[in-house]
């Protein structure tokens, strides 16, 4: 980058250069991310078909790898039908607000040491702040929609996402207690120094929380009652085709890929590697076992995975006990912990450092 | 024009645009968008300021929150317009006469010279982290409002609560406690008794 930096440098106007290099920045997340998020598609009915003793797609290119792709293009070319009497612009705007910000997260994730385009002080705050606006595009989806199926499944997600939001919010104070920092990527470097160090231990009723409440925000199964298929259909986009229902779709999937990659950072150690420095002088296997990029992937898959595995594995939750499992399991179960920590770390009896 | 400025004019008025929308727009679905518009962009206004923690925080409470309740109540509630306009033109000499007296009140207050002597002050560093120092000036200096602030809240939720809370008799509620502590022997009791098939084919020879 700063090889790049100096070279556009040489030809164009400062302010002009430093546009130039974020651009690229943003693209060289963006695109992988995209991708990630095509083969996620892929990697879901894969997965689900093979713990339900089936094949899954395996007709489009070799081994069905191009499946994403053909689903891509047939979104493309569909008709996008706006219903009758709806409100056409808010109707437009839905989908987008349901991605921007699924996308804008990204910003602030840091990849590796130092490896992040935004490297802001308030990170987590950050975080926390724009995934609560991906809920507009759901519920303005509904609305503008004119279907009641749509506006009941709104309704749902708006009463459910505020619900999971609040211990969401909890288990990141845990975090940000433990890390003394809002910044993600001094919260990973306070996990640092193997395994035991991770966040996860004495976090662990935290981590549970904030992952259980992940999967809710992103209204995913188990409680993906804002698309329960056997009340309302589709939920907020039954109405939308083509294009539009497919920003829906990579919205709903970008944002799987980000709470599964913040619980890898902030209780996971992110990028450092689970045995600390201790392997790094190991001739060939040192750079491998060391902190790098790929064991931050190797965590987010794992969660990735796991979000797969529950849809496969769980029955849907009836709606007004998802509403109990938030405010009456979750929430007290964050607040008893943030308590014990603040106790802990008001008398220095802090196990983890 | 440095960048920065023309920033705050954007923002500025994409706030005062919306600001006036909410005010202006038919629809109140419509009205309630353009107030998270403003919002948003006074929110990046308070970032520009330096003042990174209460933007994020205005976004995350009033927008992400405050606002989607706010949504939710609208969408539900059946507005019809027509009544709502009727007596414009009657109530207009009030609300001018109103509208002016806020008006003057308020360009006197800004021309005063309290506001105007009050020097400007210093940028904070960027390095500094703004979320630790309102921390500490909230949890030292100010204590005390906080706390009484937190108190408040807690009244007017316990208030709201038990104005709607209504306990019903002869309601069957479920008690998940209790479902998740069955066991099977309090569902299913296992008999033995003879097959049925038998005493059939008995009754079926003696005849």
């Amino acid at each position: 980058m700063d090889t790049l930096t100096t070279f556009l440098n040489g030809f164009l106007p400062e302010g002009l250069t430093t546009l130039i290099v974020i651009l690229l920045k943003i693209i060289a997340i963006l695109l992988p991310l995209i991708l990630a998020v095509a083969y996620t598609t892929f990697a879901e009915r894969k997965i689900i078909g093979y713990m339900q003793v089936r094949m899954g797609p395996n007709r489009v290119g070799p081994k069905g790898w191009l499946q994403p792709i053909a689903d891509t293009v047939k979104l493309m070319f569909k008709e996008i039908i706006t219903p009758t009497k709806s409100s056409k612009m808010v109707f437009f705007i839905a989908p987008m607000l349901a991605l921007a910000p699924a996308l804008a997260v990204w910003a602030v994730i840091p990849f590796w040491d130092g490896g992040v385009l935004a490297n802001v002080n308030a990170g987590l705050l950050l975080v926390l702040a724009i995934t609560s606006l991906d809920v507009f595009g759901v519920i303005l989806a509904g609305w503008a929609s004119n279907s009641k199926y749509a506006i009941l499944s709104s309704l749902r997600v708006g009463a459910q996402v505020v619900a999971y939001e609040i211990a969401m919010g909890f288990a990141l104070v845990g975090v940000l207690m433990a890390a003394g920092s809002l910044n993600l990527t001094e919260i990973v470097r306070a996990q640092s120094g193997g395994i035991q160090h991770w966040f996860v231990w004495p976090l662990i009723g935290l981590f549970l929380v904030y992952f259980i409440s992940g999967v809710a925000e992103t209204n995913r199964a188990p409680f993906d009652v804002a698309e329960g298929e056997s009340e309302i259909v589709a939920g907020f986009h039954v109405e939308y085709s083509g294009m539009a229902f497919a920003l829906f779709f990579l919205a709903e999937y970008a944002s799987m890929i980000l709470i599964s990659t913040l619980t890898a950072l902030l209780f996971l150690g992110g990028w450092l590697s689970p045995f600390g420095h201790a392997l790094d002088n190991v001739p060939v296997l040192g750079s491998i076992l060391g902190d790098g990029f790929h064991w931050l992937l190797i965590k987010a898959s794992i969660f990735l995975f796991c979000y797969l595995w529950f849809r496969a594995t769980f029955p849907r939750y009836r709606y007004d006990q998802i509403m109990r499992l938030g405010w009456k399991v979750l929430i007290p179960v964050t607040l008893v912990w943030i308590f014990g920590e603040g106790i802990a770390i008001a008398l220095g009896w802090k196990p983890w450092l | 024009m440095t960048f920065e400025q023309f920033i705050f004019y954007l923002f500025s008025a994409v706030t005062l645009f919306s600001a006036v929308g909410v005010v202006t727009a038919r629809n109140p679905v419509y009205a309630a968008l353009l107030l998270i518009l403003a919002f948003f962009s006074s929110a990046a206004t308070w970032v520009l300021l330096e003042a990174e923690f209460l933007g994020v925080v205005l976004v995350l409470v009033y927008v992400g929150a405050v606002m989607v309740l706010f949504l939710f109540v609208i969408m539900m509630l059946d507005i019809k317009l027509d009544p709502l306009r009727e007596g414009f033109i009657r109530y207009l000499p009030v609300g001018l006469v109103v509208a002016i007296a806020v008006a003057a009140e308020m360009i006197l207050v800004m021309k005063s010279k309290s506001f105007s002597d009050v020097p400007i002050p210093e940028a904070a560093p960027l390095s500094s982290s703004n979320t630790e120092a309102l921390g500490e000036i909230l949890y030292t200096e100010y204590v005390y409002p906080f706390e009484i602030a937190a108190v408040i809240l807690v009244v007017a939720i316990i208030a709201a609560i038990a104005l709607t809370l209504r306990r019903r008799k002869g309601v069957k509620k479920q008690d998940p406690g209790k479902q998740v502590r069955t066991q099977r022997a309090d569902r299913v009791k296992l008999i033995k008794m003879k097959a049925e098939v038998k005493t059939k084919m008995k009754a079926e020879k003696g005849r």
